[in-house]
């Protein structure tokens, strides 16, 4: 894939402290135009509270994380909400508003934000829908959808203000091996026909080694490695490795991933 | 021990007040979404009041409420009126139970029971909803998208609880006033006419005012209490019980007591 990009988004010595606790500690990489780039590492290691902090749902305690030269942790309203426009989130659980329709759903953001007439957001809607593959599903509740299409949702709502970044939050979890390919690949069109930039944060490794462009590998809080896929793949740190091969043996102990687990 | 109690002390004090300028600044963000930002210059930053939305909530808060407060106020009115039967007709004044009745619901029991029916039924509504939507990221998908929740959720409810709690109060008077004139006819032997001649010869229309004063105010504690302790939701399944509970709990405790301050504060200065 064509790696020529320039920085969409920087993130410049990050930090979060939680109920005492330092989640994430000194955070540093950048994310170029256009590309797939995952975040990988295991439960509680700080990898959703880092998207969060990207997509400005929630500050950091310290750092900076720069987006259309500005920083948006230090910013807010109208100057906040401006940025979160060029955002797309999509969701772990979907969170998809369940009094809604799918239909309903997906043109939220776009009656919110935008005067265009019902017509046209409904053809828009019905865009987004087919992109994702969903259409003929408009009329469902959430509640009517299995697993994949509620994310398949949730992700044609994440694009439907034509975002610059579209965040996943563990896009894959709790799908059978057969629809994590589909979700997959749909990111992986998304990316190419929307011309968005990626930021997925998984721990699900076929995922990553399927889609990602780079990789940053998140320990403890800290950025072990950023790299390419083979980079990554062929890291001398024996933390990245234990954990791309998945072993019981290595660095990673099993009293870390139980504590991991508790938090 | 002397230690640790003040420490105990500290926290709570700590917390409630932390808790009140939450809950103030959650008041004037809503405030904002209805009075400022609909009205904003910039055609992008103008943000208009969803009254499709607004018109739903009323249906929920009002109409559907109607046969419930029905039941509360009807049956207040039946043993307001015979208690104060039994003691009136002591003095030989049993007569006087249609302006006690009447009087006693338009200042106090109308508005009160009224608002802790409401509490019970649209504040746990209010919660249930929100802190559910909470601890499934609907909420924080709002915020993601630029939505603002207080805009999008709280609002309508706000609006719709402000005009239909004064409304459901007025009917709750006249459902107690009709409970009273019930065993005033049936029970004690008087006629209609003179019943309701005596029930409104001393209402004036300061009683109802105080009473319906006071529905408004109950009105934004129970949206308020509501959506606070739904927003403040944490922990699945149970955080959605426990919000819900604890939001039926304090407004019922905040309604009693905003009642005794706006009685103390119309009884000081002779309303």
């Amino acid at each position: 894939m064509n790696m020529e990009h320039d920085s969409v988004l920087r993130i410049r010595q990050l930090s979060k402290v939680y109920n005492g606790r330092q989640v994430l500690s000194d955070v540093s990489f950048e994310i170029k135009r256009g590309e797939v780039f995952v975040i990988m590492g295991g439960s509680g290691c700080g990898k959703s509270t880092l998207l969060r902090i990207m997509a400005g749902s929630i500050a950091p305690s310290s750092g900076e994380i720069i987006f259309d030269g500005k920083n948006i942790g230090s910013i807010s309203g109208d100057d906040k909400d401006k940025i979160k426009k060029k955002f797309g989130m999509s969701f772990q659980s979907a969170a998809l508003l369940d009094s809604l329709t799918v239909e309903e759903n997906v043109s939220l953001p776009i009656k919110e934000h935008t005067r265009l007439d019902r017509e046209v957001i409904h053809i828009i809607t019905a865009m987004k829908l087919k992109l994702v593959g969903l259409q003929g599903f408009e009329n469902y509740m959430p509640s009517e959808l299995s697993g994949g299409m509620k994310k398949r949702a949730g992700l044609a709502r994440a694009i439907a203000l034509d975002p610059e970044i579209v965040f996943y939050d563990e896009p894959t979890a709790g799908l059978d091996p057969v629809v994590c390919a589909v979700v997959d690949q749909l990111i992986l069109d998304l990316t190419k026909k929307l011309k968005i930039t990626s930021v997925v944060v998984t721990h699900n490794m076929e995922s990553v080694f399927r889609i990602a462009d780079r990789i940053a590998m998140l320990y403890k809080g800290k950025v072990l490695q950023v790299g390419t896929v083979e980079e990554i793949r062929n890291s001398s740190n024996p933390i990245v490795q234990q954990f791309i091969k998945g072993d019981i043996e290595g660095p990673i102990q099993m009293d870390d991933k139980l504590s991991e687990a508790m938090c | 021990m002397i230690l640790k109690s003040a420490e105990k002390i500290g926290v709570i004090v700590l917390g409630g007040w932390q808790t009140l300028i939450d809950g103030v600044s959650l008041l004037m963000q809503t405030l904002y979404w209805i009075f400022i930002a609909p009205f904003r210059a910039n055609p992008e930053l103008r943000k208009p009041i969803d009254f499709k939305a607004v018109l739903g909530q009323m249906v929920f808060m009002g109409s559907d409420s109607v046969i419930i407060v029905f039941f509360v106020t009807f049956f207040t009115g039946i043993v307001l009126a015979m208690q104060s039967a039994h003691q009136l007709s002591k003095m030989g004044g049993t007569i006087y139970v249609a302006s006690l009745v009447t009087i006693s619901l338009c200042r106090e029991l109308g508005p009160v029971l009224t608002a802790l029916v409401i509490a019970g039924r649209i504040g746990a509504a209010i919660t249930a909803e929100i802190s559910s939507m909470k601890v499934n990221e609907q909420i924080e998908a709002l915020d993601t998208m630029a939505i603002s929740p207080v805009r999008y959720l709280v609002v309508p409810k706000f609006i719709a609880l402000f005009f239909m709690l004064p409304l459901l109060t007025v009917m709750g008077d006249l459902f107690g006033i009709i409970g009273g004139w019930v065993i005033g006819i049936f029970n004690l032997q008087i006629n209609s006419g003179l019943y309701l001649e005596i029930a409104f010869k001393f209402l004036t229309l300061k009683d109802v005012y105080s009473g319906l004063s006071k529905a408004f105010i109950f009105a934004v504690i129970i949206t308020m209490v509501g959506v606070y302790q739904g927003l403040k939701a944490q922990g699945g399944a149970v955080g959605v019980g426990q919000a819900t509970t604890r939001s039926v709990v304090i407004s019922f405790i905040l309604v009693i007591l905003a009642d005794c301050l706006v009685t103390g504060i119309y009884f000081c200065s002779g309303f």
